[in-house]
């Protein structure tokens, strides 16, 4: 195969291919995006068994296997659990477009919940950023359904 | 072989579009329903198999939408990516391994979510094949046509498989499309890909599935006798299209030869009661006919012709209407599975068959059947 | 009742960012033709195959079927088996149930992974849910960072802490000719390095590579015909628990810890750091190289990294972690955790040439991937009871 290593090494290219996909939302998902985009405001669902509070909601708590049918309203408040700051800017698969960099991720333990949930927050320097900090969220003035409704998460203010 | 045997069974409706519903919400109610018809409680459940596919989910990690669905937290699970008969064949081994007491495998899939023919492009080698456009339907075309050629099999003796199984579907409430056609019907639908007809190919279909597999002494705790596992085989043939004797399976020769053997099996025609075997297009289910030794090669046709294989036949194929009546693929092969456990079970009112104590499933993965499982089920 | 099952040959490609000089089915059987070299079998005694690889990486549909040619699957019974990055632990699962079973003798595991053929970060987003979760995911690393963070916050733990594990894996290839990186880094490298996600940096990562790995597991029937030192598995177990990405709490890599107690009673471990000759554990980053091994039951919670400075998880230490270099030093996401299954076995197989422990006799290998799900297997040089 002497010939073989004098020539290039191709590779096929895919291609711009675009895939479209039509998730259905179902019961759950589409109160919390329907309350998001309306009512301003955060829902996590209740278990029945367990008592705990879930947010994103969904059907059936994971622990007891039992459906989840109570609707609680959250304050949309809640502390820092963790967070990163991320550098590195990859093609969002939903957008196309490249996140613009740094941005910052958390998890953050909503007040009234028994679960952590990720979203932005918009400071972007560690250092300023504290685990525990107490945390509001900033809604979007046009929402359309969708978990960037809130465009992130700012302190509140003199905590 | 210790014995292995299915205790409860679930499915979903099978319907064109779910709109309203997740994968999560199809898995959760076959995972309940499984559970009423075995009598037993999700604790009862000692580990999961779920079986979905990345390219038809749009997810990678397909698994992970359906845990919670399916009891799967603090068990062990896993999860096969490819026909249902696969996952239950996994899930059988890892009762039989002695691990565990009892499995619940599951399988979704929503066809109705992207486009059927990117999707099954995509099993088409992206170096030499994928840029023909190759998708189920053309390469499935191909095999037909070959078939045909090989042994002078007609269009119409195609259409008589359409005709029975969706006629089939009418006695099965669970499907998606029952029909009383005739073979001018079939041969008068729009042509998809010469040879095969609108009519002569399986529907786009969204559902769900789930089976739960127990030992001797779990099944002991369940309401229904078991249906045991009596003989299993898979295998695959070769990859390229052209590698293959699109005309044969012998694939499909061998992995039934394995499941016949191991059941004591070596008339089929005789010692099997009802058969529910892939038929993702009409020629399928006579091709199968042959792989499956019901006839000898080339003579799916025949076989067809003779009545054999209707209701009321000396071997019933499908009568649940088959893939040709609902096809939400990876969970048609479950499907096939549990309408044998019913039918063994004496439960499949409408569609039953007399004194059924042994029947066959099988199932497809990879373009042009190319890789197949056979399970043979009895009392 | 069930078949007792060792691990009998493994084969490994030199894992590396890029082959362009292969394709997906040469790769695979490169470690297929070398696992059946070291196991001294041929295509005709495998009687199953298993594979699995991460669907979204290659692009490529019902990849059992695809692989026939490199797999060896041609007329035999092949399936695919895919969990995202526990992949690789899980295809060794299948493949241990498949002989536990009883209806097959000598099976072929492979795990594999081509990274270089597509956007590694964007098919992973895939993973998770769609509407409420991929908006604001930060890829595999983001969710690794968030986890590190809590734990500097609820032990004290420092980045050099985390820097020293990187040190300690990727010191330790140095002596594997398959791993990808193989760099002689000290600590102030490390902490040079630059940040990715904060506290994460490049040293303390893993990188994206191309390799497959195959293991041939085989029954009690045939084991000891095959292998001088079978590597007997004792027991294996997973968990998958969670779902949304807020779904668990950071207290300690719960999954792990969770699989910990439920085998070790089965298998009788009660003190891992003594009982264990050696680890092979899946840790895609520095910190959870601090973090987990905690979860393992090695030392208590927040005790990670006064373990690590000892020295006890080097090579000579008490229980050397990842001689092979780890994931740190290889990430073949599909094959990874059949690399930790392979190397875990190889120790006790006495292969394991320059990265060998001296008489290991029991081994830990584990698996991770998906929502901070885990996987565990041990082997034993002594057949089972």
């Amino acid at each position: 195969m002497e010939d073989v290593k004098k020539k290039e090494l191709l590779s096929v290219y895919s291609g711009e291919a675009e895939q479209p996909f039509e998730w259905s939302a179902g019961k759950y998902v589409s109160r919390f995006l329907v309350e998001m985009r309306d009512n301003k405001r955060l829902v996590g669902c209740k278990c029945p068994k367990c008592k705990k509070v879930l947010v994103p909601p969904r059907r059936v708590c994971g622990e007891c296997f039992v459906q989840m049918d109570e609707i609680v309203t959250l304050s949309g408040e809640g502390s820092l659990y963790s967070f990163t700051v991320l550098n590195f800017g990859f093609v969002d698969p939903d957008t196309g477009i490249q996140r613009p960099v740094p941005y910052t991720c958390a998890n953050i333990a909503l007040d009234g919940t028994d679960c952590t949930w990720a979203h932005y927050l918009e400071e972007t320097d560690p250092a300023k950023i504290k685990i525990g900090m107490r945390l509001r969220p900033v809604w979007e003035e046009n929402r359309r359904g969708h978990l960037l409704d809130i465009k992130h998460f700012v302190p509140v203010e003199g905590k | 072989m210790d014995k292995v045997g299915i205790v409860g069974v679930g499915q979903t409706k099978y319907e064109r579009k779910k709109v309203g519903e997740t994968f999560f919400d199809m898995i959760y109610e076959v995972t309940v329903k499984a559970l009423d018809d075995a009598g037993l409680t999700i604790d009862d459940i000692d580990n999961v198999i779920t079986v979905s596919n990345d390219f038809w989910d749009g997810r990678t990690i397909s698994s992970m939408a359906v845990q919670d669905a399916c009891g799967s937290r603090h068990k062990d699970i896993s999860t096969v990516e490819g026909d249902g008969v696969y996952g239950a064949f996994y899930g059988a081994m890892r009762v039989l391994s002695g691990s565990f007491g009892t499995t619940l495998v599951v399988a979704h899939n929503k066809c109705s979510q992207s486009r059927m023919n990117q999707i099954t492009n995509a099993m088409f080698d992206p170096i030499y094949t994928r840029a023909l456009g190759l998708d189920a339907i053309t390469s499935s075309a191909m095999q037909a046509r070959a078939y045909m050629d090989a042994f002078g099999i007609t269009a119409e003796q195609f259409a008589r498989v359409s005709v029975k199984n969706h006629k089939n579907a009418k006695n099965n409430p669970l499907a998606q499309i029952a029909l009383d056609l005739t073979v001018e019907d079939v041969l008068k639908s729009r042509l998809l890909a010469d040879p095969l007809r609108l009519l002569d190919a399986s529907p786009i279909t969204d559902g769900a599935a789930a089976v739960i597999w127990a030992n001797e002494a779990a099944a002991r705790k369940a309401k229904k006798a078991p249906v045991w596992m009596k003989g299993v085989g898979h295998m695959s043939d070769a990859y390229h299209l052209g590698d293959r004797d699109l005309a044969r399976s012998p694939a499909l020769v061998g992995a039934a030869g394995k499941a016949y053997a191991m059941a004591g099996i070596d008339d089929p025609l005789k010692q099997l009661d009802v058969a529910e075997i892939y038929d993702a297009f009409s020629y399928m289910e006579l091709m199968w006919y042959e792989g499956l030794g019901f006839c000898p090669e080339g003579g799916g046709g025949k076989l067809m012709d003779a009545g054999v294989t209707q209701m009321g036949g000396d071997l019933p194929v499908n009568p649940s209407g088959g893939c040709l009546s609902a096809n939400a693929v990876l969970v048609a092969g479950l499907a096939r599975l549990i309408e044998c456990v019913l039918q063994v079970r004496g439960e499949a009112a409408g569609r039953q068959v007399k004194d059924c104590s042994t029947a066959l499933a099988h199932g497809i993965n990879g373009p042009c059947g190319q890789s197949h499982c056979v399970m043979v089920m009895g009392k | 009742m069930g078949k007792r099952v060792a691990i009998v040959g493994t084969g490994q490609t030199k894992a590396s960012s890029g082959r362009k000089d292969v394709n997906g089915q040469e790769m695979i059987n490169e470690a297929v033709m070398k696992a059946l070299a070291e196991a001294e079998l041929t295509r005709d005694d495998i009687d199953a195959v298993i594979i699995g690889n991460m669907d979204h990486f290659e692009g490529i549909n019902y990849v059992d079927t695809w692989s026939v040619d490199g797999s060896g699957g041609f007329m035999k019974p092949i399936m695919k088996v895919t969990t995202g990055g526990t992949t690789g632990t899980t295809v060794a699962m299948a493949a241990y149930y498949h002989v536990a079973s009883g209806l097959f003798d000598k099976v072929l595991a492979i795990g594999w992974e081509k990274n270089s053929e597509s956007d590694t970060t964007g098919a992973i987003i895939t993973a998770f849910e769609p509407i409420v979760d991929r908006p604001t995911f930060g890829g595999a690393v983001g969710g690794l960072a968030v986890m590190a963070n809590r734990y500097m916050h609820d032990w004290g733990a420092t980045q050099e802490d985390a820097a020293r594990v990187a040190v300690r894996d990727r010191q330790h290839a140095l002596n594997n000719p398959n791993a990808h990186l193989r760099i002689d880094i000290n600590i102030d490298d490390v902490m040079k390095s630059p940040m990715i996600s904060w506290p994460i940096k490049y040293l303390d990562m893993c990188p994206r590579t191309d390799a497959a790995c195959a293991v041939i597991f085989a029954s009690e029937d045939y084991a000891e015909k095959i292998c001088p030192k079978p590597a007997w598995v004792l027991g294996t177990t997973n968990r998958h628990n969670f779902t949304f990405i807020g779904d668990p709490s950071f207290r300690t890599m719960i999954t792990l810890e969770e699989c910990a107690k439920a085998l070790y009673p089965r298998i009788g471990i009660t003190e891992p750091l003594k009982q264990f000759d050696v680890m092979e554990l899946y840790l895609p980053s520095s910190f959870a190289g601090v973090q987990w091994i905690e979860a393992l039951g090695l030392c208590k919670n927040g005790g990670g990294p006064e373990l690590i400075a000892s020295g006890a998880t080097n090579m000579g230490g008490e229980c050397p972690i990842n001689p092979s270099g780890g994931v740190l030093s290889s990430n073949p996401i599909g094959a990874t955790g059949l690399l930790r299954v392979a190397e875990g076995a190889l120790q006790i197989m006495g292969r394991a040439d320059k990265r060998q422990v001296p008489g290991a006799k029991t081994a830990l290998s584990s698996g991770f991937g998906g929502c901070y799900w885990s996987d565990l297997m041990a082997f034993s040089a002594k057949k089972p009871n």
